[in-house]
């Protein structure tokens, strides 16, 4: 299916998921689509990165639940802030591990697993629903249970797929798009390539078959589809282009590079390049 | 070989905290910790781990030995075994410590970067932290969202430790009745009264204030031509 396509099967209100980790392997051509269309009031749960800093910025998020927002080699994302700092939505936030075990978690069918990660520090001040639960055998210690993070759907970026649903990575980390794709109702996955079922495997290792066509719900054809965030092996982050989009007013930008569909997007980035 | 820089005595401030640490991971946050932890790690640390950053664990010469993707690193944090040194936008007494946000959490001020793993961190291993820029803004009384749990909220979590705080004024720890911040160390050319001045709590100082300890011939030699020929050190603290 195409981006819009996919982004059509999403309705405001939503609960969404989206992949990656900061400025890496970020689904940010389903992103884009996302843009061009009304889907609004979301709550967006995301291991930060320009992802969250777009939707913030063009007010579609409600409620955004993370560890953290930043684009890595610019480690303070400037649109994010902006939208944070004007009040724009509300914040869930909770640790790196305690996001990892809620998506284990709402994978696993499980109402919380215990975490020891929470306690003594302000985000249970910031999340009063957060319980805790203590070790029913002879250590007693006290956890944070924490909640099964389920998601209506979710959006991943991977280098290669099939037609199925099967995704493959062949970069470094895996970050966490399988459990992003087994915590969702619905999953979109989007890729460089799609190829073959054989061909997965002919140059790859089959652990390198990371999403599993059975928590797959549509797949997306998009190369360059994880611009400007990084895709190793294919492409690195462009950081010039990065540099732009974390320098350039919102609105400019939108009108820079997102007025149009995805082809429009990808030969405007050209452009700026050039 | 010339005297050694500020940014030096600050490696070596940082490298300390993983002396005799034995076969874990080191996971140092910014250049000089950074620095600090492979020069551990070729002289008094040789067990220590690396990550070249992102996925891989390394050798000192970037040779990948291992994989360590986030699963796995999240994974190796509850299991103790590492040592990180995080950045800390604000610190205060009991080394709480803050990077999410300045203000406000309902509505910041100035939104930083979020608690990031610091929670886990602190109550699962040894948490130190390192601080560029010593100031009042820094180090306060209180900060104002506690990221990295300090000991005065810890409640002797079972796996809580502070081991030290490394700024470019000098080293500080814990080693008081109370778990109040205490100055270790005085980095050379750097007075009490400076380190006083721009502390933004009462610091315990000890009747004796140690000078923390120049690299030795062999460690300038790998810092200067091995591990940072490019003096990018010099970028986070100037001399």
């Amino acid at each position: 299916m195409s981006a819009d396509e996919a982004v059509h099967r999403l309705h405001s209100g939503m609960t969404l998921g989206i992949g990656g980790w900061g400025s890496r392997r970020k689904p940010m051509a389903l992103v884009r689509a996302l843009l061009r269309s009304e889907v609004t009031d979301l709550t967006v749960v995301s291991y930060g990165g320009p992802d969250v800093g777009m939707l913030a910025a063009a007010g579609r998020i409600r409620r955004l639940v993370t560890a953290f927002v930043t684009l890595d080699s610019i480690p303070l994302e400037p649109h994010y802030r902006a939208a944070r700092e004007r009040g724009a939505f509300e914040l869930t936030e909770i640790d790196e591990a305690m996001f990892m075990w809620g998506l284990r978690a709402a994978a696993n069918r499980l109402p919380f697993l215990p975490v020891r990660a929470g306690i003594g520090s302000d985000v249970m001040r910031v999340n009063p629903g957060l319980r805790t639960v203590t070790s029913p055998y002879d250590d007693g210690e006290t956890f944070v249970a924490m909640p099964a993070l389920r998601l209506d759907a979710a959006l991943v970026h991977v280098n290669r797929a099939d037609r199925q649903g099967n995704g493959q990575y062949l970069g470094p980390d895996p970050y966490f798009d399988d459990l992003f794709c087994e915590a969702a109702e619905a999953a979109y996955v989007s890729c460089e390539r799609v190829v073959d079922t054989a061909e997965l495997t002919k140059e790859a290792p089959p652990q390198s078959l990371l999403v599993k066509r059975h928590t797959v719900t549509g797949v997306v054809e998009a190369p360059n589809g994880a611009h400007f965030t990084s895709c190793a092996p294919d492409y690195g982050r462009d950081e010039a282009f990065q540099r732009t989009y974390a320098t350039t007013p919102w609105p400019e930008f939108t009108e820079r590079f997102l007025g149009g569909d995805e082809q429009t997007y990808q030969s405007a980035v050209r452009e700026a390049g050039a | 070989m010339s005297e050694a820089t500020r940014a030096e005595y600050c490696v070596i401030a940082c490298a300390e905290a993983w002396r005799d640490a034995g076969e874990i991971l080191a996971s140092p946050m910014g250049v000089i910790p950074s620095v600090g932890a492979r020069l551990a790690r070729l002289t008094f640390a040789p067990d220590l781990l690396l990550t070249d950053g992102e996925a891989m664990l390394v050798r000192p010469d970037g040779t990948p030995e291992g994989w360590l993707p986030y699963r796995q690193h999240l994974a190796l944090v509850t299991g103790g075994r590492r040592h990180v040194m995080m950045g800390a936008s604000q610190i205060d007494r009991y080394g709480n410590q803050n990077i999410s946000c300045i203000g406000d959490w309902e509505r910041p001020k100035r939104q930083l970067l979020g608690v990031r793993g610091a929670p886990v961190n602190t109550l699962n291993n040894p948490t130190s932290y390192w601080v560029p820029r010593h100031s009042r803004r820094v180090f306060v009384e209180k900060v104002d969202m506690v990221c990295g749990v300090g000991y005065d909220h810890a409640d002797g979590a079972r796996h809580h430790r502070i081991p030290r705080v490394v700024s470019d004024l000098g080293v500080f720890d814990f080693a008081t009745p109370d778990h109040a911040m205490r100055l270790a160390s005085l980095h050379p050319g750097v007075t009490l009264d400076e380190v006083v001045a721009a502390t933004g709590f009462e610091l315990a100082v000890p009747d004796e204030v140690a000078a923390t300890r120049a690299p030795t011939a062999e460690e300038s030699r790998l810092i200067r031509e091995v591990l940072d020929p490019a003096n990018n050190r010099s970028r986070e603290v100037g001399s």
